[in-house]
C-alpha cells in the first residue's frame, strides 16, 4: 500500500518536475543562441598589466559577432597601450542595436547598417556609422576531383540559390567554365540557419546582381530560402559543404582556410573572375569610397563594386556611435579609440582574414570624427 | 511544493499531519522557518508565472497581428514580416515523438535489466555509465551528430532503408537523403532522453515489493513473466513519469537539435528530409532580430512552445490517472 502510494508521489512529483525542466530548455535556448558570444573584455588583460588604478571599465560596447576576433585583439592591444579599457558583447548585431537606441551602452557594432527606422527609434539622436574593417564572404563548394577552381557569375549564384540551377554539370555553369569535367551531381544549397551579418551581405549581393532575387527572398539576415538547409554558424556551413559532396554554401573567408575548402572564383562587374582575399576586398572598399559624397553617413554597401580587381561579395562592418555624445570624457576616450584602430588597427586586419579599410576611407573617417559634439544639445 | 503533493497524495492521514505540523509550529523559530521555506517554495511558482506573462505580453503584437495562422501557418519570411510557426511546432512534436519511440524501450529494457537480471558488479558500473548521458553537453551531443550520426546515416542507414529495403517511395523515407533531418534529431534526442527515463525507471522496479515477485514466483510464473505480469504493471505509472520527464527534456532541447535538424521551416511527411523546431528558431534568430514584429513573433513562438509544454504534461498527468484507475495498478 505505502509502495503504491510512493510511486503516486513520485510520479506527480516527476510531471511537474518534467514541465519545469522543459520550461528551463526553453530559457536557456536564449542562452544557447548567445554561446559564440563571448564577452571580450579588456578590463582583464589591463588589470593584470597594472593599468591605471580606478578598476572599472572605461567604455562599454555590444554587436557583431562577426568582428569579434579583431575587436577582441584590438580592445586587448589598446588597453596595454593606453590603459583605457573597453568591454565588448558580442550579442549580435540585433543585439547591438537595440543597446544603442536604448543608450545602455556607449557604442554599438553591426555587420548591416541601421534601417532609417531603426535610426529614427534611437534615443540619443542621430547615429554616425563608422566602417572599421571590410568583410569577405566566399562561395565555397565540394566537388572532389577538379582540376582548377570553378568560376560562377553573380545570376547563376542566384539561380543556384534559388533552386532554378539543379545539377552541377547544367549548361550554364559548363559555359562559365570551358574546359572543366563537371560531375552530374545534384546540388545541395547550405546556408546559415540563424540570423547574421554574412548572410546580409551574402544575400546583399544576390539581390544587387539578380532581380528575381531581389523581388524573391530579398535581403536581409534571415531569409526566407527556396530550396537547402542550414547550418550553424559559419563553422556549421562549413563542415556540411566539407561532409557532403555537391554541396556549395557561403562562409566568412577566415573559415575557407581551417576546413580546406575549395572556393568559386566570382565574376565582378568589370567581367573578371576573382578569388575572395583579403586586397581583392579593400579594391572593392576602395571603388565604392570613391563615390561618396562628402556628406555620407558611410551606410553603403560595397558589394558588385566598381573595378578591375575587386571581389563582389564584401562588406564593411560598422561601429554605431551618438554623433552627439552624452559625455565629453568618454567621447574624448572612444574618439581616440576608433582614431587608432583606423591608423594602427589595420595592420591586424590581414592575420585575422578580414580586409584593412582603402587608407583614402580611413582619412576621410578620421576628419568626420572631429565632427561628434560631446553634451551639446540633443 | 513537494510538501503540498505528498499532502494531497497522502489524503488518508491529513489531520493528523497538520495537527502535528501546528503543535511544532507554535515556537516562534518554527514558525519563521516554516514562512521562510514557503517563500521560497512559492518563488519558484511565481518566478514560472512571470516568465509566462512575460513571454505572452511580448508575443502579444505577433499573435494579434497573425491570429490563429500564427500557429497554423507556414511561411516564415522575415524580410517581408511574414510569420507562421506551423512547421516548427511540427517539428517539435515530431522530432520528440521519434525520440521516445526510440529510446523508450531501449530505455525500459536497460532498467529491467539492471534491476532484475544484472549481478550486483555489474549493475552500479553500467548504471553510472548510462546517467553518465545525462551529463555530456548537448552542443557536444551536436557535434558528434555532425561529424559521426550525420554522414553515417546518409551514407548507410538512409540508403539501406531507400534501396536495400526497397522503401525509398514510402512517404515516410521518401525524398533525398542529406543526413541532416528530422530523423538524425529525433535519434539525437533519444540519446539525450534515454537515462532520464532509464534512471527513473530503475528506480521504481527497484522500489516495487518483494512480497510482489515472490507471490508470482510462488504461483509458477517463470522470471519473464514474474516481470511482465507482476513488476511491470505494478511499476507503470512510475515508468510513464519517467517518460514525461524524458519527455520535457526532447521538447525544449536546443542546441543538439538545431545542429542536425537542417533547420528548414518546411512540414514533410518524409522523417529523412529536414525540418525545424521552435526552440531552434527563437535561438537561431533571436540574437540577430531588429525588427519588432520579428522580435514579438519569437516570442510567440516561445509562448506557442509553453503552451505545447503544459498541454502534453496535462495529457501525460491524465494518461497516468487512467492507468492508476484501471484495474491491477
Amino acid at each position: 500500500m505505502s509502495t503504491e502510494l510512493d510511486a503516486e508521489v513520485i510520479v506527480k512529483r516527476l510531471i511537474v518536475l518534467g514541465t519545469a525542466v522543459s520550461i528551463a530548455c526553453v530559457v536557456s535556448s536564449c542562452g544557447s543562441g548567445n554561446e559564440r558570444s563571448a564577452t571580450s573584455d579588456s578590463a582583464g588583460a589591463a588589470a593584470k598589466l597594472g593599468g591605471s588604478g580606478s578598476g572599472g571599465v572605461d567604455l562599454t560596447g555590444a554587436g557583431a559577432t562577426f568582428p569579434n576576433p579583431i575587436y577582441a585583439k584590438w580592445f586587448h592591444d589598446y588597453a596595454a597601450k593606453t590603459g583605457v579599457r573597453i568591454n565588448y558583447q558580442s550579442i549580435g548585431s540585433g543585439g547591438g542595436i537595440r543597446q544603442l537606441q536604448e543608450q545602455t551602452v556607449d557604442f554599438g557594432a553591426s555587420d548591416a547598417p541601421m534601417s532609417d527606422s531603426e535610426m529614427v527609434r534611437a534615443k540619443g539622436g542621430p547615429v554616425l556609422h563608422i566602417p572599421t574593417v571590410v568583410g569577405v564572404v566566399a562561395v565555397a563548394y565540394n566537388l572532389p576531383g577538379l582540376a582548377q577552381p570553378i568560376k560562377l557569375t553573380g545570376p547563376l549564384i542566384a539561380d543556384i540559390f534559388l533552386g532554378k540551377v539543379t545539377k552541377w554539370n547544367d549548361t550554364r555553369i559548363a559555359a562559365a567554365n570551358a574546359g572543366l569535367t563537371l560531375p552530374a551531381k545534384d546540388i545541395l544549397v547550405v546556408h546559415r540557419s540563424e540570423g547574421s551579418g554574412t548572410t546580409y551581405v551574402f544575400s546583399d549581393y544576390l539581390s544587387a546582381v539578380s532581380p528575381v532575387w531581389k523581388n524573391g527572398p530579398g535581403k536581409g539576415k534571415e531569409l526566407q530560402w527556396p530550396v537547402g538547409l542550414g547550418g550553424k554558424g559559419n563553422e556549421g556551413v562549413a563542415g556540411q559543404i566539407k561532409q557532403t559532396p555537391g554541396a556549395v554554401g557561403y562562409i566568412e573567408l577566415a573559415y575557407v582556410k581551417p576546413n580546406n575548402l575549395s572556393v568559386a572564383l566570382i565574376q565582378n562587374s568589370a567581367g573578371q573572375f576573382v578569388a575572395p582575399a583579403a586586397d581583392a576586398a579593400t579594391a572593392a572598399a576602395d571603388g565604392a569610397a570613391a563615390k561618396l559624397p562628402p556628406n555620407t553617413d558611410f551606410r553603403v554597401s560595397i558589394v558588385n563594386s566598381p573595378g578591375a580587381q575587386t571581389y563582389p561579395i564584401a562588406s564593411f562592418t560598422w561601429l554605431l556611435v551618438y554623433r552627439n555624445q552624452p559625455d565629453a570624457t568618454k567621447a574624448k576616450k572612444l574618439t581616440d579609440f576608433i582614431r587608432w584602430a583606423l591608423s594602427d588597427g589595420q595592420k591586424d586586419a590581414a592575420a585575422l582574414d578580414y580586409a584593412p579599410l582603402p587608407s583614402s576611407l580611413a582619412t576621410k573617417l578620421v576628419a568626420r570624427l572631429d565632427s561628434l559634439s560631446a553634451g551639446g544639445p540633443r | 511544493m513537494t510538501d503540498v503533493s505528498a499532502g494531497s497524495a497522502l489524503a488518508a492521514t491529513p489531520s493528523q499531519e497538520s495537527a502535528a505540523v501546528r503543535i511544532h509550529g507554535s515556537s516562534p523559530g518554527d514558525r519563521i522557518y516554516r514562512w521562510t521555506t514557503m517563500g521560497f517554495a512559492l518563488i519558484i511558482p511565481i518566478l514560472l508565472c512571470l516568465i509566462a506573462w512575460e513571454v505572452f505580453a511580448a508575443g502579444w503584437p505577433a499573435l494579434r497581428t497573425f491570429g490563429i495562422g500564427f500557429f497554423t501557418q507556414s511561411e516564415w519570411d522575415a524580410v517581408n514580416g511574414k510569420f507562421g510557426a506551423a512547421p516548427a511546432i511540427f517539428g517539435t512534436l515530431v522530432s520528440s515523438a521519434i525520440a521516445l519511440i526510440i529510446a523508450t524501450p531501449l530505455a525500459v529494457g536497460v532498467a529491467i535489466f539492471l534491476s532484475e537480471f544484472a549481478p550486483r558488479w555489474l549493475r552500479q558500473p553500467v548504471a553510472f555509465f548510462v546517467d553518465l548521458l545525462a551529463a555530456i553537453p548537448s552542443v557536444v551531443y551536436g557535434l558528434w551528430g555532425i561529424l559521426v550520426l550525420v554522414p553515417f546515416l546518409r551514407d548507410h542507414v538512409m540508403p539501406f532503408i531507400k534501396d536495400t529495403m526497397h522503401l525509398g517511395e514510402f512517404p515516410l523515407f521518401s525524398g533525398p537523403a542529406y543526413g541532416y533531418s528530422m530523423f538524425a534529431a529525433g535519434l539525437i534526442l533519444a540519446i539525450m532522453v534515454l537515462p532520464y527515463i532509464s534512471a527513473v525507471t530503475r528506480e521504481v522496479l527497484l522500489a516495487v515489493p518483494r512480497s510482489q515477485r515472490e507471490a508470482a514466483l510462488a504461483l509458477g510464473a517463470t522470471r519473464w513473466e514474474m516481470i511482465w505480469d507482476a513488476v511491470l504493471p505494478f511499476a507503470r505509472s512510475g515508468i510513464i513519469g519517467g517518460i514525461i520527464l524524458g519527455l520535457g527534456r526532447a521538447l525544449g532541447e536546443t542546441m543538439a537539435v538545431t545542429m542536425v535538424i537542417g533547420n528548414r521551416p518546411e512540414i514533410s511527411a518524409s522523417i529523412f528530409q529536414p525540418g525545424y523546431t521552435m526552440a531552434s528558431l527563437i535561438a537561431n534568430e533571436f540574437s540577430e532580430a531588429t525588427n519588432d514584429l520579428h522580435v514579438s513573433a519569437l516570442m510567440a513562438v516561445g509562448a506557442a512552445l509553453f503552451i505545447v509544454t503544459v498541454l502534453v504534461n496535462m495529457i501525460a498527468r491524465w494518461l497516468v490517472w487512467q492507468i492508476e484507475r484501471a484495474p491491477g495498478a
